[in-house]
């Protein structure tokens, strides 16, 4: 079975800190990461790898520095990386993005099975996945808690849903969304460290993947950002120490005031 | 190629761009900034922050889609059983405001088996028109006939803008959509508004858990495609005197096929509100030290009519399933008033629910992170604190 797993390196946002000063965010020397989601894919696709034989690639899109989250992948036990890195594709927005993606994915002659982590902590859209199925014109099951069987054809998965879940059947090749109930991530083996000390991945240009200029980057992306700022900073509310039954009157005194009860 | 550029002449090395990229590629070099080429994603971060206007992106002129006969605002309405589903409300309630500020007609676009009373719904929550689909085919959410007419709808009839809900239905739905419409879409809104000079829709959204806020626009793709976050809007009337229009569609086999099929829906069996429906949440963390003691967390929550969350630590000790976990794994929510109890405030668990009106937190340890974005902190045992408060609250609110 060929499983590609779409893996976004991202900032470490638990590590930004506000500057007293200026209120703003201090973003220095704030690590990269692998999309914590996509940690929960690359397990998931490991663990089909081991039911049902095949090969794990990871595909990502972004600058070259990216090629540090591919090395943490391969030291987890996937067998390839590949990296879509071309200045051409910067500022692309999820439209973009999963265009390229899909660009990457059928280069490498498609997939049986595709995963995506539910969604990005950065950006938070949970759009990618369902772009590259869209682009693939393949089958979709967003949010997948449990992959119940699967075989070269088809696959029995369980997708949550505000209420619970719903039991999924679709025909492969699919794209699966998951969520972090799915599996724990294993840590990286030594013989995975040994072999990503070395690894580099493919390097994708726009012209490898036959990527149309028109729809790749800033200039494919239909939407634009046009102003970021940075929301009012909590003031720190009312700290109560001592007598409970005090504190407590007073939080439902403020709680009536606000019209909340 | 599209690409970023300091103009030299305005920048005065002030490094305010430098905090500001969240990937750390610019640095000051002879005081003036330096973008490494590597590393931008030209997100666009830095150019807002620069108080010089030193910063240009330069986007390619690109082809522009003709856009001029694309008119009206549409509501992606969900349904389940034929209710039509508290987020469409707050959709309607939206679109209504934002169709009035252009001055064009408010359409919902409905799907699923035996809507009609959906329909008329949608009407008197102030739908000029209600585009329906009814057919046995659609009874479940399926990913791609509900997408491929949602598609076909708005090639016919060029609606300017369209919102869907942040849903799992709508976040595994619209995207879809979107490629299809070769359009653009902005996810999980939390505000929009008009440009009324420039006849376009404002979205703003939180980006890097709330970290940051960005507004975005789609200045040359029709319609404007937006989905938005539950409970932030607010929920349209009914008005039972609103007169519409319904309009039945029905497409053909091909249209309605699909690869998926939904074989078992499972109700996980709580009696309690959902979470992100919630308009009060209180959650238990490690603090409340064993899975029978989240009692004292629920009969809180039904002193309240709220639903019950957790943290992750709580979730991985197994003492609440994953549906109930707030944070950046979990679940995102804004409620009106949130009361954390025995969570330490990680910024994982921030970030799920740092947006919330009011948040009350209840913690032995008067240094826990939480206390910093309270607005009361109870310092406390919550084996003390939580039925005192629930029986005070049981009290006030006479239940
Ligand atoms: C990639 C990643 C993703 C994560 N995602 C999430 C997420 O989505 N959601 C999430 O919540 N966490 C998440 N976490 C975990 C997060 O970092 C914290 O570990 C977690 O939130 C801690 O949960 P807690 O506050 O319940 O437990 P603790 O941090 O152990 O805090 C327990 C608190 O209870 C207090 N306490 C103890 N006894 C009492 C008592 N009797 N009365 C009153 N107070 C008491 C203690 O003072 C302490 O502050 C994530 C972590 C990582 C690395
Ligand atoms: N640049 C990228 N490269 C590879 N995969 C990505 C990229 N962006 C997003 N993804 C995948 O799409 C998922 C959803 O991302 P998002 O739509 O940005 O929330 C992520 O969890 C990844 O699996």
């Amino acid at each position: 079975m060929n499983i590609v797993v779409c893996i976004k390196q991202v900032p470490d946002t638990t590590d930004v800190r506000i500057d007293p000063a200026t209120n703003t965010l201090i973003r220095e020397g704030v690590p990269s990461i692998i999309n914590p989601f996509d940690m929960y894919a690359i397990e998931e696709a490991l663990r089909l790898r081991e039911k049902l034989g095949g090969k794990v690639t990871v595909i990502s899109m972004g600058p070259p520095q990216v090629t540090e989250a591919l090395k943490e992948a391969i030291s987890m036990g996937v067998d390839d990386a590949i990296l879509l890195s071309d200045r051409a594709f910067a500022g692309a927005d999820t439209w973009a993005t999963s265009y390229t993606l899909s660009m990457g994915i059928r280069k490498m002659g498609g997939a049986d099975v595709i995963l995506c982590g539910k969604q990005a902590i950065d950006g938070d859209t949970a759009q990618v996945g369902p772009g590259v199925a869209e682009f693939l014109d393949i089958p979709q099951v967003t949010y997948v808690k449990k992959i119940e069987q699967i075989d070269d054809k088809k696959a029995k998965v369980w997708r949550m849903t505000e209420e619970g879940y719903e039991v999924v059947d679709t025909s492969l090749p699919a794209m699966f969304t998951v969520v972090k109930e799915i599996n724990e991530p294993r840590l990286p083996s030594l013989k995975g460290k040994m072999k990503a000390k070395s690894f580099q991945p493919t390097i994708w240009k726009a012209a490898d993947i036959a990527a149309d200029e028109k729809n790749i980057g800033l200039n494919g992306s239909p939407t634009n950002v046009v102003k970021i700022f940075t929301p009012p900073v909590r003031s720190g509310g009312i700290i109560l120490q001592g007598d409970i039954n005090e504190a407590v009157a007073t939080v439902v005194e403020g709680l009536k005031e606000r019209q909340i009860i | 190629m599209s690409d970023i550029e300091i103009i030299q002449d305005k920048c005065v090395g002030c490094g305010a761009c430098l905090s500001s990229c969240p990937y750390g590629a610019i640095t000051l070099q002879d005081n003036l900034a330096v973008i490494d080429d590597d590393k931008c994603t030209l997100c666009g971060a830095c150019v807002s922050s620069c108080g010089f206007d030193a910063i240009l992106i330069r986007k390619d002129q690109v082809e522009k889609a003709d856009i001029s006969d694309f008119k009206g605002v549409w509501v992606f309405a969900e349904q389940k059983n034929g209710q039509v589903q508290s987020i469409s409300y707050e959709l309607m309630g939206e679109g209504r405001k934002l169709a009035d500020a252009l001055g064009v007609e408010l359409a919902a676009v409905i799907m699923g088996h035996k809507i009609g009373d959906a329909c008329q719904d949608l009407i008197w929550r102030g739908a000029d028109k209600v585009y329906a689909v009814d057919d046995p085919a659609l009874e479940h959410f399926c990913d791609e006939p509900y997408a491929r007419i949602m598609a076909d709808l708005i090639k016919e009839y060029k609606p300017e803008i369209v919102l869907g809900g942040a849903s799992t239905i709508g976040r595994a739905l619209i995207p879809r959509v979107a490629i299809k419409a070769r359009t653009g879409l902005t996810a999980d809104c939390t505000s929009l508004a008009i440009d009324e000079e420039k006849r376009i829709l404002l979205q703003t959204r939180p980006a890097f858990g709330g970290n940051i806020m960005a507004t975005i626009i789609c200045p040359n793709h029709r319609p404007q495609m937006a989905t938005v976050r539950h409970k932030v809007m607010k929920e349209a009337e009914c008005d039972k005197t609103r007169q519409g229009q319904i309009i039945k569609k029905s497409f053909d086999k091909a249209t309605l096929a699909s690869r998926t099929s939904v074989a078992q829906v499972v109700e996980e069996a709580t009696n309690m509100i959902k979470l992100t429906e919630a308009d009060i949440i209180v959650s238990g963390g490690r603090g409340m030290k064993a899975p029978e003691n989240f009692t004292l967390v629920e009969n809180l929550a039904r002193a309240v009519g709220g639903a019950v969350g957790a943290s992750r630590a709580a979730v991985d000790a197994g003492w609440l399933p994953y549906s109930h976990q707030v944070g950046q794994t979990g679940k995102t929510v804004a409620p009106k008033l949130y009361i954390a109890c025995g969570i330490s405030g990680a910024i994982q668990h921030l970030v799920g629910m740092q947006s919330s009106d009011c948040i009350i937190a209840i913690n032995k340890d008067p240094e826990a992170p939480i206390f910093k974005v309270a607005s009361y902190g109870i310092v406390g045992d919550v084996f003390e604190v939580l039925p005192a408060l629930t029986k005070k609250l049981q009290e006030t609110c006479g239940k």
